[in-house]
């Protein structure tokens, strides 16, 4: 999830600005202005998820060419363009911003992907393997199986870092910054995490384009 | 003042005095992912089954010790575990649900679906224990003095 990355990324900037002021950074609200309001889950978005995966259920369910298709595609593009768009684009001119307002972006913006993205990748994980067998693409046979298996190893390292760095990081630090008082040295500790992992889910994303482009014209 | 040594206050942020509940858990995932490829790399043939049960056996092993290392922890922010727990416990049984539709649904039967199972419920339990550990372990007080 390069975005997130690039996202947190510029919330160590502020970290970073936070912990300059020393003692300070420990013992005063390490952010200007109230504290961010952060609903942790978005309840509203709820019925939306239930939606989109009672569509992958039925796609799945009925073999419906069309809804595992639109699963796969709608699915996977947004996966992929969001983790660019927000890493290339949005993390940028986050880091440009004043303290507060990058807070404030934040406690918005975290709880969205929380529900957002493990949702996305549900649509084009689970209508992608259907797809292959139902296409014979993981067929021993198929030209395509080699890079089938490859993306599943991509795929795998991703799912990895995903569940077992990003996402228990992005909760924790949506926990911290919902105390009156935010730890600093807490959130930059979490952040590095996401720092280091940016650079290898990023390499996967790319991965993951070279392999289904390649797939598809197979 | 509450002044700190800068290696007490490295110990706190680094939440160095509970176990590895979080490595032990992502290793165990890590191995549950393995098996998991190995199965789908042979689809929609039969995998040969021992080295993913190798794997299951494994990473079963490890989740266990770490709920043996969990249950021994002291200081810890039990509320909040619970509270992130329940709710992660929910979603992942729901995910791992889905999967064991889509292998059913696909005429997966036998030993590889029971194999498949174990490896669900592991994952099941395992991404919520790591997502909960995490979150509690920055809540717990002695994190925050």
């Amino acid at each position: 999830m390069l975005g997130i990355w690039g996202m947190w990324g510029a919330m160590t900037d502020t970290t970073a600005e936070v912990l300059s002021t020393g003692h300070a950074a420990r013992h005063s609200p390490p952010l200007v202005g109230p504290a961010p309001v952060i609903q942790i889950v978005p309840l509203k978005g709820l019925p939306i998820v239930a939606v989109l995966i009672a569509f992958l259920v039925a796609s799945i369910g009925f073999n419906w060419q069309w809804g595992l298709d639109f699963n796969h595609v709608a699915g996977g593009g947004l996966w992929t363009g969001i983790d660019l768009f927000v890493g290339l684009v949005v993390g940028p001119i986050l880091g440009r911003l004043s303290i507060p307002a990058r807070a404030e972006f934040s406690a918005r913006f975290m709880p969205k992907m929380v529900l957002l993205m493990p949702t996305l990748v549900a649509m084009t994980l689970a209508s992608g393997f259907q797809l292959a067998l139902d296409l014979g693409n993981l067929k021993a046979s198929s030209p395509n199986h080699s890079w089938l298996i490859f993306s599943f190893v991509v795929v795998g390292v991703m799912a990895v870092i995903a569940l077992a760095l990003l996402e228990p990081a992005n909760l924790a630090v949506l926990f911290e910054m919902r105390k009156p008082r935010p730890n600093g040295e807490v959130i930059a500790k979490l952040m590095k995490r996401f720092i280091y992992a940016a650079g290898i889910t990023g390499l996967m994303q790319v991965a993951t384009l070279i392999i289904m482009t390649r797939v598809a014209s197979q | 003042m509450n002044e700190l040594s800068p290696q007490t206050r490295a110990q706190e942020t680094s939440g160095q005095r509970f176990a590895p509940v979080a490595e032990v858990g992502a290793a165990a995932l890590v191995l549950i992912v393995i098996g998991g490829i190995y199965m789908a790399s042979y689809a929609p043939r039969r995998a040969p089954l021992g080295p993913p049960i190798g794997l299951t056996i494994a990473s079963a092993t490890l989740v266990l010790a770490n709920l043996v290392m969990l249950a021994r922890t002291k200081g810890f922010a039990w509320d909040k575990f619970f509270l992130v727990g329940r709710w992660t416990l929910l979603s992942y049984v729901v995910a791992a649900g889905l999967i064991e539709f889509a292998f059913v649904k696909d005429h997966t039967s036998g030993g590889p679906l029971v194999l498949i199972t174990a490896m669900l419920v592991l994952f099941a339990v395992i991404v919520p224990l790591i997502i909960s550990f995490t979150v509690a372990r920055y809540q717990s007080s002695e994190a925050h003095l």
